[in-house]
């Protein structure tokens, strides 16, 4: 599962709206071990292309060093298909090369309605999986450590 | 020439989950020569008829080897190396 904050959200796709019809490409990057997005990271579609993206290759490098400095992973992997459904193509699955990332695909081919879902890509084998968009992560799981104290409200 | 080798994600089990492995070579290929011997399976994700993959960038040091040329780049003491798959994909 993809559990998401909304802002994040939104920003990916008005990324994917401002590119459009190229493909919008980026990165949302999180604390390692944490599967957490937090740090939404647009990139330059270097293909510039409404039908292909890549990270160009010294953004990538900077990109990278930049996460490392950071104790960071990309959590999110995220591109738009402006023609087609938000589901992975085969080129997509085939050079897919981050197991633990969630790749997310937007499809901006209807003017008014996007799509967004989201898969594991590992081996070259697609697993869609749930996407839970939420407020704040702070609140998004209670129990009873995470209840203030009355005197507290 | 001594460097060292940062490996990506996901081909760190050919390195025993190591994420950065010391080898030696003139060349990127020699490099990758070396970490083959060390590291089996390693140049296979990385060379495709005798180049680098498409979709696999490696560095000397800030440079994409690309652009100094290709596995022939030459490599000097001292030089840290950076593989990363390229992060690519499209409608098809």
């Amino acid at each position: 599962m993809l559990q998401i904050r909304r802002d994040l959200v939104d920003a990916m796709v008005a990324h994917a709206r401002r590119d459009h019809p190229d493909e919008a490409c980026g990165v949302i990057a999180g604390p390692e071990g944490t599967d957490r997005p937090e740090r939404f990271i647009p990139m330059l579609n270097a293909a510039r292309s409404p039908t292909f993206y890549e990270f160009d290759s010294a953004d990538l490098l900077k990109l990278y060093r930049d996460m490392d400095a950071h104790d960071e992973v990309p959590v999110v992997i995220y591109h738009s298909h402006t023609a087609t459904e938000a589901y992975p193509s085969r080129t997509d699955a085939k050079i897919a090369a981050e197991p633990d990332a969630h790749y997310v695909l937007i499809s901006t081919r209807d003017p008014h309605e996007h799509e967004l879902r989201s898969f594991r890509i590992v081996d070259g084998l697609i697993t869609e999986e749930p996407v839970e968009v939420v407020e704040s992560y702070r609140f998004a799981h209670t129990g009873p450590d995470d209840f203030p104290e009355p005197s507290a409200l | 020439m001594a460097v060292t080798v940062s490996i990506p994600t996901i081909l760190r089990t050919h390195t025993g989950g190591e994420k950065s492995v010391p080898a030696a070579g003139a060349t990127v290929a020699e490099v990758i020569d070396h970490l083959e011997a060390s590291h089996g399976g390693l140049k296979q994700r990385l060379v495709k008829d005798g180049v680098l993959h498409r979709f696999v960038n490696i560095y000397v040091n800030d440079e994409d080897v690309r652009f100094a040329g290709g596995l022939e780049a030459k490599v000097a003491d001292g030089d840290n190396l950076t593989i990363l798959p390229a992060v690519a994909g499209g409608a098809r």
